[in-house]
């Protein structure tokens, strides 16, 4: 029983390890990066086009109103980033249907790695759009005393934001190693199908709350708040 | 009994009341915070974008809490680090 693709070694020479982990992120990446350069190689603009962009343009226009929903406009400047973490976590479960393949967000590894982009690109967005004063003044709203509490806030959601991912897809793997154990035959495939079903829930939830915490950060957030008018009776 | 089938007794009962104490909150808020939001969707459909991403968001706060109870009723039976020390112990 082994916890995390990262004890699934494929290949060591001296002290230089490749494990499951490292493999199924490049492959991931060639996949992604691959995949949308040969899409978009020849896009056109008439009716006349290919069903592969049609697929890429639902994704990003979908995305993109997402972000909008949030309260980050423009949403494009936010996009790359936010897109990106959707679409690898997204397609790291998706990949799963495929026998052997380990989703490298089972890793601890990864999903830490993945919190500590969003650790840096809260500040970097923020101190972005209002200035690393404005940014910096964000900490002690509405009072000074708030200000350990802030950053104790900040590191906290880092960590709940790999753990949450690590523990849904971890559990996930296990339950169905667990299960092939035990009823080999068709009640591994409900599971898998549930667990695809968690997957693309968390890669939103991940993306999601990444846009909430850097709409917070970037003062936008009171236009999220804000019920919508009228529809109060 | 040896130390090691007490720490693996510890473990394993331990690791159980986890999952089982850690399952029980999050499932009631969870439930509180979904038929909370039926009721406002129920009420204002048109704001149904906005209370489902919160609902999600508030969800998965929810949930994290179930998920450190299951991390870390996995880390006491898979690894437990007490294991690993009266393991390399008993090496000696």
């Amino acid at each position: 029983m082994q916890l995390s693709p990262d004890q699934l070694i494929f290949w060591h020479y001296g002290f230089v390890k490749l494990n499951a982990t490292i493999v199924f992120t490049w492959a991931l990446m060639v996949l992604l990066v691959v995949g949308s350069k040969l899409i978009t190689r020849k896009l056109s603009v008439d009716l006349q086009r290919s069903r592969w962009q049609n697929v890429l343009e639902i994704i990003v226009t979908a995305i993109n109103s997402q972000i909008g929903d949030v309260g980050l406009r423009p949403a494009e400047k936010y996009l790359g980033f936010l897109g990106t973490l959707f679409l690898f976590v997204a397609s790291a479960t998706l990949c799963t249907i495929i026998p052997g393949f380990e989703p490298p967000t089972g890793s601890l590894s990864t999903t830490v790695a993945l919190a500590l982009c969003v650790f840096v690109a809260v500040p970097a967005f923020g101190i972005s759009e209002q200035g690393i004063g404005g940014y910096l003044k964000s900490y002690i709203e509405p009072t000074v005393i708030m200000l350990p509490f802030n950053i104790i806030s900040e590191l906290s959601r880092t960590l709940a934001l790999a753990v949450r991912l690590f523990g849904n897809m971890m559990s996930g793997a296990m339950i169905v190693a667990i299960l092939l154990t035990i009823t080999p035959f068709v009640f591994p495939i409900v599971m898998t199908t549930l667990g695809l079903l968690t997957g693309m829930v968390q890669a939103y939830i991940f993306s999601i709350l990444a846009a909430v915490y850097i709409a917070a950060a970037t003062r936008t957030r009171k236009s999220v708040a804000k019920p919508v008018p009228g529809s109060k009776t | 009994m040896d130390p090691t089938t007490l720490i693996a007794i510890a473990s394993i009962i331990t690791a159980g009341l986890t999952i089982g104490i850690g399952g029980i909150a999050p499932a009631l808020g969870e439930g509180r915070a979904v038929a909370t939001a039926l009721t406002a969707l129920a009420q204002q459909p048109d704001a149904s974008a906005t209370i489902t991403r919160t609902l999600f968001v508030g969800l998965a706060m929810i949930e994290s809490l179930a998920i450190y109870s299951f991390v870390v009723s996995m880390i006491l039976i898979f690894a437990n680090p007490f294991w690993n020390h009266v393991i390399q112990a008993a090496g000696k």
